[in-house]
């Protein structure tokens, strides 16, 4: 049984893990889509459906930090929409 | 002497050796700088002319505050590859080398079985048979085996193959080579929204007519065409219905059998997968025989040898597997973007869009837009901060206008200057309010230097105007 708590620490890590992708396309959508994954499934009561959804989420999470470690091994120059960080 | 001579060797060794390391060095950095300068230079390539008050800078913000990269918005060419397909990718180029035609042992069954698995998500996406999708190189691999391998298949009593003028490059360059053969090729016209009629069609079919193509989603205009009653007209006449999907696949609905369609070329790289495959649709039942373009061991039915790439198999599998899951959430998305860019867009004065007005049929991530009195390419020039193409990428290379574009019945001058805009999975909205922004601020700019314009707001009718000189 998935409580409330690790859903909710499942989201924090999952969004803290978007934020960490370099290529600003990928972390927009990365962003989107996993707000958007909880906010659909917010109604979810059925226990087994939650640790469904929760399991997946888990190996999300584990894609997603391949994925954002890959990109920040690649880096390019930052896009005209994106503002630069003052520390650089 | 000997030692000496030894010593020569020696050092020319070792000096042979320091160079080859000083070249691999500077290899390395070269490809280091590459990747970071990969950005085309800031400066605008247009420039006002002397003393005027007008600049392309934009005056509304800072730009040494922002990056360089111009913004992506050219998915109709090619799709970034979507970091899930990467990663399943990956597994295949770290660990699972195996051939998957193999059977002796457990590197090809575990590569045959991952081949297996995308074969049937990208059957799923088109409600198709696994066994009915063979990896090609990519749709025009794949256009072409169906132009030239039916046909030549049933030459003996039929002659005729019927297409569209709008078609994709590869299709008509195989109807032309077709015709070289003996074929007769009949190209049907399309009206002023791109779509082309069905009594048209039905006109043009004779009875030794083998094959009808028709693409699904128009690569510059985005337009779709009625594939149901195509299909339809073609399963009643007996008659093989192959379309190009390249632009259509997972991003509308496709049913192969209720649409009756015989052969449908997908792409791999127009769906967030990677490069360099692709695959075709071909019936089983009624079967759709054909004559194949490449020979050799037999794989894929006998339809087209050699072995398959299982990374890219796999990677071509998991993104159409994805474009069925978030179909929704990315047709949301890039509906409500579409509609932004084109209101935004539009206001402009002397704007049209080109394609269809009806959302049915229409493709929504694909914005075509004529900015009358700017040359397109001109327009480009002044956009070095947008990728963005005039129209196909295949003959983005040549100043000559869209084929596309005059099969719609526009003229010259409307052809030259229009952009296609392409939203995909990953545009964002920052990056489509920057875009509205920016092609305001350059049409302004581009129509403040165009005598043409000038012309237009006094109230000259340009085509009274007698031009000399030609």
């Amino acid at each position: 049984m998935t409580t409330q708590r690790e859903v909710l620490s499942l989201y924090k890590q999952l969004l803290n893990k978007a934020y960490k992708f370099d290529n600003y396309n990928f972390r927009e959508y990365a962003k989107r889509k996993i707000t958007h994954s909880f906010k659909t499934n917010k109604s979810v009561t059925d226990g087994e459906s939650i640790t469904q959804l929760y399991n997946a989420g888990i190996d999300s999470l584990a894609q997603l930090h391949r994925q954002a470690t890959i990109s920040g091994m690649f880096t390019f120059d930052k896009l005209v929409v994106e503002p630069l960080k003052k520390h650089h | 002497m000997k030692s000496l001579a030894r010593f020569g060797t020696g050092l020319s060794r070792a000096a042979t050796c320091s160079l080859a390391r000083a070249t691999t060095v500077r290899a390395l950095a070269t490809t280091a700088t590459s990747v970071h300068t990969s950005s085309p230079s800031a400066e605008p390539v247009v420039t006002p002319p002397e003393g005027s008050t007008i600049s392309l800078k934009s005056a509304s913000r800072d730009e040494s505050k922002f990056g360089t990269r111009p913004i992506y918005l050219d998915v109709q060419a090619t799709s970034p590859t979507d970091p899930r397909v990467v990663d399943k990718m990956l597994e295949f180029y770290t660990g699972m080398y195996g051939n998957p035609h193999s059977s002796t042992h457990a590197y090809g069954w575990e590569t045959d079985k991952e081949v297996e698995k995308a074969r049937e998500y990208i059957a799923a996406g088109i409600k198709a048979d696994p066994k009915e999708i063979i990896f090609t190189s990519g749709a025009t691999e794949s256009n072409n085996m169906a132009i030239k391998g039916v046909p030549r298949f049933y030459k003996k009593t039929k002659k005729h193959i019927i297409t569209t003028q709008t078609e994709h490059k590869c299709v008509l360059d195989s109807a032309r080579h077709m015709q070289d053969e003996g074929f007769d090729v009949t190209y049907l016209p399309v009206n002023e929204q791109g779509l082309i009629s069905l009594d048209d069609l039905k006109n043009a079919i004779r009875k030794d007519t083998i094959l009808v193509s028709v693409m699904a989603v128009n690569n510059e205009i985005g337009v779709i065409q009625p594939l149901k009653e195509i299909g339809q007209i073609c399963r009643d006449n007996k008659i093989f219905f192959h379309t190009d999907a390249a632009q259509a696949y997972g991003k509308i609905d496709i049913d192969v059998n209720a649409m009756n369609i015989d052969l449908l070329s997908i792409s791999s790289h127009k769906i967030y997968g990677p490069m360099g495959i692709g695959a075709i649709y071909i019936r089983r039942r009624p079967r759709v025989r054909l004559d194949p373009i490449i020979t050799g061991g037999g794989q894929e039915r006998g339809l087209r040898s050699g072995t398959l790439a299982p990374p890219l198999v796999a990677g071509f599998g998991e993104a159409a597997r994805l474009m069925q899951t978030e179909l929704e959430f990315d047709k949301a998305h890039i509906t409500k973007l579409s509609e932004k860019l084109r209101a935004g867009l539009l206001s402009i004065p002397s704007t049209q869009l080109n394609g269809s007005h009806d959302p049915n049929s229409q493709y929504p991530g694909c914005v075509n837009i004529s900015f009358a009195y700017i040359e397109g390419e001109s327009l480009l020039m002044a956009l070095k901060d947008i990728a963005l193409s005039s129209g196909s990428a295949c003959t983005s290379a040549s100043l000559e206008p869209s084929y596309v574009l005059h099969a719609l019945g526009a003229d010259d001058a409307l052809a030259h200057s229009s952009i296609r805009f392409g939203i995909g999975r990953f545009t964002t909205e920052a990056e489509i309010d920057y875009v509205i922004n920016a092609i305001n601020e350059r049409v302004d700019f581009l129509r403040k230097m165009s005598p043409l314009w000038e012309m237009v707001q006094e109230g000259i009718d340009l085509d009274s105007i007698e031009w000399s000189g030609h």
